[in-house]
């Protein structure tokens, strides 16, 4: 048994298995399609950067690993998108169970009106019915895995409104860890805050990737080189490219992607 | 080039000069309202305008009136409130594209502008019209009636503030709280509306300030009541409506009467004005 384990260990840090797999996936807004028969796979427990210039869809793809497009009408996507082997696309796969494994953290930082030990106990209490000791207990730990206990546990009680941007991107990090899901998404998660802000983010994000399958959507490609394992570059609504971030950076195979990492567009 | 620049110098000291003098013409006019209340309502200011009632007459007081001003008041904001607060919520989470979202945002504007008389008319039509005679006229105008009329003006005004405080929020709010999973109703409920709080209480407060001065609404619904009365049923004294009488009295201490009623308005609504504002201002900072 012990044997046996040991190899299924051996064989998947070999081999990381895919944690999503994109399989021929379209996206429309309205008539307009904005993704292309995008077929990709993301590992798990890694980091996987999105780049391209704006408008080729790298959002809208991640959007659609936790269906939040959804919320608008008018907008829809075709093909398969499979979690751990189940397409997320079947309107039979509810959003409840799909958001609870799938989190996401936004461009700007949104952190609900309310007090700071609010902001993360509200998710939990809505997936789970957890005593009170329990519940403080999941609160501190989401808030030390977001590296931002030691700045708030003195002021639990107080209106996460009053933290700086910087906290409440971790903030909002730690309600979403606090559901404990599988995989993170990052809509470029530091473009509204400064340099040493986006460097906590960037060691955080180096130290979930332990247990989270982390996706990102960046603009800044730096940062894409620097925290992510492997690079997908989008261009006009279609996969261009997908690799090692170190292959992606140093020795691209596509002419488009080499173009746009050297800045010669977008 | 020099005539071009003297030009624009020209222009721009006459558009300053216009812009001061039309600030200054209209504050011009709300100072000498407020001086002409403040200096006559202070005429009759004093105890027995709080504890004498109307039937005692230029001895008397307003004491009924007030009283009856505050339940009928209280009574339509109680009604208007929560059912604009609801109604706003729709829109502007529900129906915000819808087509039956427009239409209501519509119909809800020509409410906010219709004259409060005919919103009067109507309550007297539809509720004490039929009162009087289901009772065989025990009871028929009413304090209830009153309320319900200034209910009708305070709705529009209510849905309108929650409608435009719900749209002014971001719409990563409404993504953040999804993307944990979490219903609509609880996004709308726990968050949207918590955001908006501090707006939406403002546009309540504004409503309570415009019903405090409604006159013609009240004149076919609550009637007057020249004695205290408690009773939703009741016919009711108020204070813009008392006003109204005494000023078409003969008796100039009645018309000393009528400005103390009007100057105790005034203080009310400037209080609730404040009031916003501050809550406003609260709402501002706890969201920058």
């Amino acid at each position: 048994m012990n044997e046996l384990a040991a190899t299924q260990h051996t064989a998947a840090s070999l081999a990381p298995h895919n944690h999503i797999e994109v399989r021929g996936l379209d996206f429309h807004y309205h008539q307009q399609r904005a993704l292309n028969n995008i077929t990709l796979d993301i590992p798990a427990r890694n980091v996987t950067a999105i780049i391209g210039p704006s408008g080729c869809g790298k959002s809208t793809l991640l959007r659609v690993f936790n269906r939040i497009y959804a919320m608008h009408p008018g907008l829809r996507a075709s093909g398969e998108v499979l979690l751990d082997g189940e397409n997320i696309l079947d309107p039979r796969y509810s959003l409840n169970r799909l958001r609870s494994k799938v989190g996401m953290v936004f461009q700007k930082p949104v952190p609900f009106p309310m007090t700071i030990f609010e902001n993360i106990a509200w998710g939990i209490r809505h997936h789970e019915r957890p005593g009170r000791a329990e519940l403080a207990s999941r609160v501190e730990q989401a808030l030390r895995d977001a590296a931002l206990w030691d700045e708030v546990k003195d002021k639990l009680g107080g209106s996460a409104l009053g933290l700086s941007g910087g906290q409440q991107q971790r903030l909002c990090i730690a309600r979403c860890i606090a559901l404990r899901p599988q995989v993170l998404l990052l809509d470029e998660p530091t473009s509204a805050l400064d340099p040493i802000a986006t460097g906590r983010i960037e060691q955080l994000i180096d130290e979930l990737k332990r247990s989270y399958t982390i996706v990102i959507v960046t603009h800044n490609m730096q940062q894409a080189a620097r925290i992510s394992d492997r690079t997908a570059f989008m261009y006009m609504g279609e996969l261009i490219e997908m690799d090692a971030t170190e292959k992606i950076f140093t020795a691209p195979a596509r002419k488009q992607t080499e173009d746009y990492i050297t800045g010669r567009f977008g | 080039m020099i005539g071009l620049y003297h030009r624009r110098a020209f222009v721009n000291v006459l558009a300053i000069l216009l812009a001061t003098a039309s600030t200054l013409i209209g504050l011009g006019f709300l100072a000498s309202i407020l001086w002409i209340t403040l200096a006559r309502g202070l005429v009759a200011f004093g105890m027995p305008l709080i504890t004498r009632i109307t039937a005692d007459g230029a001895q008397g007081g307003l004491a009924n009136a007030i009283v009856g001003s505050l339940i009928i008041d209280c009574m339509a904001i109680l009604i208007a409130a929560p059912l604009g607060v609801m109604a706003g919520t729709w829109l502007a989470e529900y129906a915000s594209r819808s087509r039956l979202g427009a239409l209501i945002r519509f119909m809800n504007d020509i409410l906010l502008s219709a004259p409060s008389i005919v919103l009067g008319l109507f309550i007297y039509m539809v509720v004490v019209l039929p009162m009087s005679a289901w009772s065989n006229g025990a009871v028929s105008f009413s304090a209830l009636a009153g309320a319900l009329a200034l209910a009708l003006i305070a709705l529009p005004v209510i849905v309108r503030t929650t409608d435009e405080m719900l749209r002014l929020l971001p719409s990563t709010l409404r993504e953040a709280a999804l993307s944990l999973g979490v219903p609509q109703w609880k996004l709308t409920t726990q968050v949207l509306l918590r955001a908006a709080g501090s707006g939406i209480l403002t546009g309540v407060l504004l409503a309570l300030a415009r019903l405090a001065g409604e006159t013609a609404p009240l004149l076919f619904t609550a009637f007057g009541n020249n004695f205290m009365a408690h009773g939703p049923l009741d016919k009711m004294a108020s204070l813009p409506a008392t006003i109204y009488q005494y000023t078409n009295d003969p008796d100039p201490a009645m018309h000393a009467i009528a400005w103390a009623g009007a100057l105790m308005i005034t203080l009310f609504v400037l209080a609730l004005g404040m009031l916003a504002r501050w809550f406003l201002s609260r709402g501002h900072l706890r969201h920058e």
